[in-house]
């Protein structure tokens, strides 16, 4: 029984470890500003439009939270080229964890716009403001920074979440990782590396969003 | 071109395979729970090194992804001389995982209990575990229970990423049924559905909970991790 670990042959495909976590960011950061997108129009529709729209959102919030990513991938990956738009593994990828961000964005935000009182907007209203300043100045700006530590504890479960995306052959990290295993036959040291990346791009990334928090709701701290 | 038609027998064979499903999900609820039981008792423990391990533990399931944990087990088993084995992994990842977030859950609803209450137990002569057991979980309790439903959902959820290490589940037959159909929207919309009433009762009795307890509660324990997949 050879048990000895070997991070030598693993190394040595280092650039390609670190050319599949470019994906895995890319992949991160393009769900994480569509879904987000998502969320806000999702959050405001259900506040401020009119019902069959908050059902709408409603039922689409639910719809995604009581199903898994990997099934909502595979729908996309699978069912749209049936519908005649076909796209790349990435390409899918991206609109499935962008619909999967953008329903838990939605709840989200919408509790952060459920805590702006109403007082604060009857305030606005009767200093005659627009109704888009009211609803971005009054409401949304305050809503997510309420909620913003929640958001970004969602955006790091979202570059976690990236992970799956290699079961619709879309090309990341962990695709790379499960390539360099057939190729090295160093499993196990393969996925510690892998492991350890993950860990540290997570905590940079936390901490990238808490510095960024502070800078864009500088005020009132 | 399909091999055979989306029909009775390929919509029963997805399902049947939801009792793969809940047995993990059953596994990780428990094991989980048990472990988180230990984690968040370690959390709050006087000695600090205790405390260190326990939030090294939770850094790091928390801090990668699920995929990678499961990886980790099922190729680690031939290091310590197994033979790979997918449900061995998927069962010992869950309940590890499970253990870090129910930890995290449960030190929550241990640290809203007033600092009062230990002192009282202290200076009636309890010691460390007896206080935990006998006087601050009982208390506990009622603000774990919302979450940790809560989080049950997010273990059905997440049992359809150990078909990526080849436990067969509802998501893996849902694959392979779609290999031989081809039929997209029937298939993965019945493993939506499985997975679906499964989780959408939990999800409301999660937040029947939450706003059942919510009443004359004084003070909110923080917001537990949601997992994403």
């Amino acid at each position: 029984m050879t048990t000895v670990l070997q991070f030598g042959p693993v190394l040595v495909h280092l650039d390609r470890l670190l050319w599949g976590l470019m994906k895995t960011l890319e992949y991160a950061f393009l769900s994480v500003a569509f879904g987000t997108m998502i969320g806000i129009l999702g959050a405001v529709g259900r506040g401020f439009g009119p019902r069959w729209l908050s059902v709408i959102i409603a039922a689409y919030v639910e719809l995604i939270r009581n199903t898994p990513l990997l099934i909502q991938l595979y729908i996309v990956y699978f069912s749209l080229p049936l519908i005649g738009m076909k796209f790349t593994p990435g390409t899918s990828a991206v609109i499935a964890l962008s619909i999967h961000l953008g329903a838990y964005a939605t709840e989200i935000i919408r509790a952060g716009v459920e805590s702006i009182p109403v007082g604060q907007i009857e305030a606005a209203k009767s200093l005659g403001l627009s109704p888009y300043r009211i609803v971005r100045h009054i409401v949304l700006v305050p809503a997510v920074r309420a909620v913003y530590p929640s958001l970004s504890a969602q955006f790091i479960l979202q570059l976690m979440g990236t992970s799956i995306v290699g079961a619709i052959a879309a090309e990341e990290l962990t695709a790379v990782a499960n390539n360099l295993v057939m190729q090295t036959f160093r499993s196990f040291e393969v996925f510690i590396v892998v492991a350890v990346i993950y860990f540290v791009v997570v905590q940079a990334a936390s901490l990238l969003l808490a510095g960024l928090g502070r800078l864009m709701f500088r005020w009132k701290q | 071109m399909s091999l055979r038609d989306f029909g009775f027998n390929e919509f029963w064979f997805i399902l049947m395979a939801a009792q793969w499903t809940i047995l993990l999900a059953l596994i990780a609820f428990v094991g989980g729970g048990a472990v988180g039981m230990v984690i968040a008792a370690l959390r709050v423990a006087p000695a600090r090194p205790l405390r260190w391990v326990a939030t090294a533990y939770i850094q790091f399931f928390m801090g990668t992804p699920l995929l990678i944990q499961l990886f980790m087990a099922y190729y680690g088993a031939s290091l310590v001389g197994y033979r790979p084995d997918a449900w061995a992994a998927a069962a010992l990842t869950f309940v590890l995982n499970g253990g870090a977030f129910f930890g995290e859950i449960f030190r929550g609803a241990i640290e809203s209990i007033p600092k009062g209450q230990w002192e009282a137990a202290t200076s009636l002569g309890f010691r460390f575990v007896r206080t935990l057991r006998l006087v601050i979980v009982p208390q506990a309790v009622r603000l774990m229970l919302p979450p940790t439903v809560g989080f049950m959902v997010q273990i059905v959820k997440s049992t359809s990423v150990a078909s990526l290490i080849g436990l067969t589940e509802v998501a893996r037959a849902a694959v392979q049924v779609n290999t031989v159909t081809f039929e997209p929207v029937w298939v993965f919309g019945t493993a939506s559905l499985i997975y679906f009433a499964l989780c959408w009762p939990l999800s409301l009795y999660a937040s029947h909970l939450e706003k059942k307890f919510a009443t004359g509660m004084v003070r909110k324990v923080e917001k537990p991790l949601v997992m994403s997949v």
